[in-house]
């Protein structure tokens, strides 16, 4: 399936990645080509398979409910690009 | 011999026996690092904390309380979080991020007294088949073509890694290997990677790309090599819900170098167009080197082999679009510079704009359209489907008898870097044909260096064992290994 720019922009825009008007013409081609690729998958007979869950017939582990650390904040806090009195400072974002 | 050349198995005897010490085993490998910038693999180097740890490792050695690993000189993917040293899975977007923690893979390495030289170079966030996308700037392979100045690719993602080993910059180094990228790498540069089955080694601790088919391993000079440092990787893991709770087995002692009778199945799907004559040839010697041992040579089919691929990039970016959601400038790394009236949407989108790569950004965006509504039963759940066929495939030939799969590793020999730079994205991922089926399938998969090319590079072969018979798997690759007696070395020009 070809991917005009309106559908590159709207996917950029899902992505939350700002992509430039004038570079939407080459990432739709770019985009377009994989999903052409891609397009190989409908050959195949795929009538009664489940979708893939777990590549290891396995159940995956229950552990308990508890606290097993806490108190640690300051390591939290440590590589964020801006942390003000013990939280997460971004841009405003209810008015 | 300088030590820094030696293999881990030799460095164990000869540090056991005070041959050696690790210090100066340390020191031999931090000289080769130094002298080796020129190749680009090392991206943080951590002489402090390497020889804080050979010292630690000596007077281990010293009490007699000395794992097999204590001492060993190696190099970490950047991809592996370390304490208070940078991991920024080569991205601009984890810039500065040095993280809190310690992954669980170095964890087990360090408490098996193991030293690390540095941090090495990697495709950014481990999306790459040539370790291009890198912030850090392309790895460089130590091997030339012949006669030639070319700067040539050690392959990717695991491209620092494949560089330091083969050019002797460290004993071995750890790789992850989503869709080959432990596996290529080794192939282009002369060496043994290992991806094992997914489970064997834990997950936590290591910047995810594609959860589902994310492994790490090891990659060494010699299949030996290779069994040791596994063992000291693998197990299980409460933080990694994935990692499976069974017995991890000696994979050393399973080289006994004994196939006789054993079943080495050749795939037909396997022969490709445009695959060129030597591999062929090279992949004709790997086949009669097996059956000299005593094995029984099966021709086999693998049906689904062809739509490997493009399930493969349908379903790895899906997760790594889902995975990377995490990178939004507010936690840790990168955050964009905002403009007054800027909200919290231009923030996100600012910052993944500058901090992903065009490769990331591309897979991310493939991703978030496979994943959209509309769209996701069209292609995420159909190639959820063709996985589920792809495994059943390997499951058919196990059932009937096979022990491993005997394939080529890489569809060429390394190619120079830059030489991709105008080609289709497609053509850069036609690289992992022979390798993404093992992701896809959970199997476990080694890169041998059997031969080299006309133009003197090293070309592999891939063995593909059943799940959690790492130990069957590398006594197979121990077989190919001696019979081909690969025993070439890069010439020096860095």
């Amino acid at each position: 399936m070809a991917i005009d720019i309106d559908t590159a922009r709207k996917v950029a825009k899902l992505a939350r990645i700002r992509v430039e008007e004038a570079d939407l013409p080459k990432l739709a081609g770019q985009l377009s080509g994989i999903l052409g690729f891609m397009e190989q998958l409908n050959e195949v007979d795929v009538s009664g398979v489940e979708p893939m869950t777990s590549v290891t017939p396995m159940r995956l582990k229950r552990r308990k409910d508890e606290i097993t650390d806490g108190n640690i904040q300051a390591q939290v806090l440590k590589n964020a690009p801006d942390a003000r009195e013990g939280f997460f400072a971004v841009p405003k974002v209810v008015e | 011999m300088s030590a820094n050349t030696w293999t881990i198995s030799a460095a164990r005897d000869a540090l056991r026996k005070g041959e050696i010490t690790a210090v100066d085993l340390t020191m031999s490998c931090l000289t080769a690092i130094d002298a080796g910038d020129d190749l680009n693999a090392f991206v943080h180097k951590t002489p402090e904390i390497a020889l804080d740890q050979a010292r630690a490792a000596d007077a281990r050695i010293a009490a007699g309380d000395a794992p097999a690993m204590c001492g060993i000189p190696l190099g970490i993917k950047d991809l592996f979080c370390t304490k208070g040293v940078p991991s920024q899975a080569a991205s601009n977007i984890l810039k500065g991020f040095k993280p809190e923690y310690e992954s669980t893979v170095t964890s087990k390495l360090f408490d098996a007294g193991a030293v690390m030289l540095g941090k090495l170079n990697m495709d950014e966030f481990a999306m790459g088949s040539s370790n291009e996308t890198s912030a850090y700037g392309n790895a460089v392979s130590p091997w030339r073509r012949k006669g030639s100045n070319v700067q040539l690719t050690p392959g990717g993602s695991s491209g620092g890694s494949a560089a330091a080993v083969a050019a002797d910059l460290c004993l071995a180094a750890t790789g992850t290997d989503t869709g080959g990228s432990i596996r290529q790498p080794a192939a282009f540069t002369g060496i043994v990677g290992i991806k094992p089955t997914y489970g064997r080694v834990s997950r936590w601790g290591i910047v995810a790309f594609a959860s589902s088919l994310d492994q790490a391993g090891p990659m060494t000079k010699t299949v030996r090599d290779a069994a040791i440092m596994l063992q000291a990787m693998a197990g299980h893991d409460p933080k990694d819900s994935t990692s499976a709770d069974i017995p991890v087995p000696d994979f050393e002692a399973a080289l006994t170098g004994d196939i006789r009778g054993k079943v080495i199945g050749i795939p037909k799907e396997y022969r490709m167009d445009g695959v060129p004559s030597e591999i062929e040839a090279l992949w004709a010697r790997g086949i009669e080197m097996m059956r000299d041992a005593g094995a029984e040579v099966r021709d086999i089919s693998l049906p689904h082999t062809k739509y490997a691929l493009p399930a493969y990039y349908v379903i790895a970016p899906a997760e790594a679009s889902s995975n990377l959601a995490r990178y939004d400038g507010v936690r840790y790394g990168h955050r964009a510079k905002l403009t007054a009236g800027d909200g919290i949407t231009e923030m996100y989108e600012k910052t993944r704009a500058e901090g992903f790569g065009a490769e990331v950004q591309r897979r991310i965006m493939v991703g978030t359209y496979v994943l959209s509504a509309g769209f996701y039963d069209a292609y995420y759940n159909r190639a959820r489907k063709v996985r589920a066929l792809i495994k059943r495939d390997f499951e058919t030939v196990f059932a009937d008898g096979v022990d491993a799969i005997l394939t080529p590793a890489t569809p060429s020999a390394a190619f120079g870097l830059g030489e991709m730079a105008d080609a289709d994205p497609v053509q850069m991922y036609l690289n992992d044909v022979f390798t993404v089926t093992v992701n896809l399938a959970g199997l476990p998969g080694v890169a041998v260096p059997v031969g080299l090319d006309a133009q003197g590079l090293p070309l592999g072969l891939q063995l593909i064992g059943r799940p959690w018979d790492e130990a069957q798997l590398l006594n197979c690759a121990h077989v190919l290994e001696s019979r081909a007696g690969f025993v070439a070395k890069p010439q020096k020009w860095w």
